[in-house]
């Protein structure tokens, strides 16, 4: 690695501070449980600032930082942290906002149909459809192709559309079971894409 | 940004329903900003400081 100038240490934390509330959002929607997504950010962040020599300054903040979430998130997930783990009492209660109360769909509903999706289907969906990313950024982030995100977040809207019209939203038991095991598959190809960020 | 299409255009309805993807479309969003828009817990001010003692960087 050929050395860079050093980034403004102020800068970067005023950057990195500005994407907290985002990393939160994302990782709750990863893994579910609040507490433990908000452990995910709080190791992101100490991740980031470690590494804040390779954060291109001119560049998404937001991308870089999503990126070594994801990682964390599939590094925990290999050790069983979030396996199994999904604490639906919490999030009944942290996900049932007054504003969220106008349709007939809640955001609890709407959080259990997507913690059904395959992993890498509902991170897509997660960074399209919410969290606001292109295509290509998303893929980016991912470390995949841009075609891989497109039919990923295809796949996971046409799943929601189906869940949702038809009113089969899974009941407040499922756990995140199949996602998790789905994801086991694919965690070591990740990894080690990810350490190369 | 607005790169998505709504997945529903051109699908049909079951139950001839309305088409209900902009509705959930649109609760993913709120899904996702209802925590963007939360308060910070302390813990993360915490951390915060924590990033600028030298010892630690």
């Amino acid at each position: 690695m050929s050395p860079r100038p050093a980034i403004d240490p102020i800068a970067f934390k005023r950057e990195l501070t500005g994407v907290i509330p985002h990393l939160r959002a994302f990782a709750r929607g990863l893994c579910g449980r609040p507490d433990l997504a908000d452990d995910l950010v709080q190791e992101t962040l100490l991740k980031a600032w470690a590494a804040q020599e390779r954060f291109e300054p001119g560049t998404s903040m937001r991308a870089w930082t999503f990126v070594i979430l994801r990682n964390a998130y599939l590094t925990d997930m290999r050790r069983n942290r979030f396996r199994g783990d999904y604490d639906e009492t919490v999030a009944e209660r942290i996900l049932v906002a007054p504003a969220a109360q106008e349709g007939p769909m809640h955001l609890s509903d709407m959080h259990r149909a997507l913690l059904t999706l395959p992993p890498e289907r509902r991170e897509a969906l997660l960074l399209v459809g919410a969290g606001g990313f292109s295509y290509e950024e998303a893929a980016k982030i991912c470390g995949c192709a841009v075609g891989t995100i497109k039919s990923r977040v295809g796949r996971a809207r046409a799943a929601l559309t189906l869940m949702i019209e038809t009113g089969q939203i899974p009941r407040r038991s499922t756990s995140d079971a199949v996602a998790h095991t789905a994801i086991m598959g694919e965690l070591d190809r990740t990894v080690l894409h990810g350490h190369q960020n | 940004m607005s790169k998505e299409k709504p997945m529903i255009a051109g699908q049909k309805n079951r139950k001839g329903a309305k088409p209900r993807s902009p509705e959930w479309a649109d609760g993913l969003k709120r899904l996702y900003d209802s925590v963007v828009d939360e308060p910070l817990p302390d813990s993360f001010a915490q951390l915060l400081d924590k990033l600028d003692d030298p010892s630690n960087g």
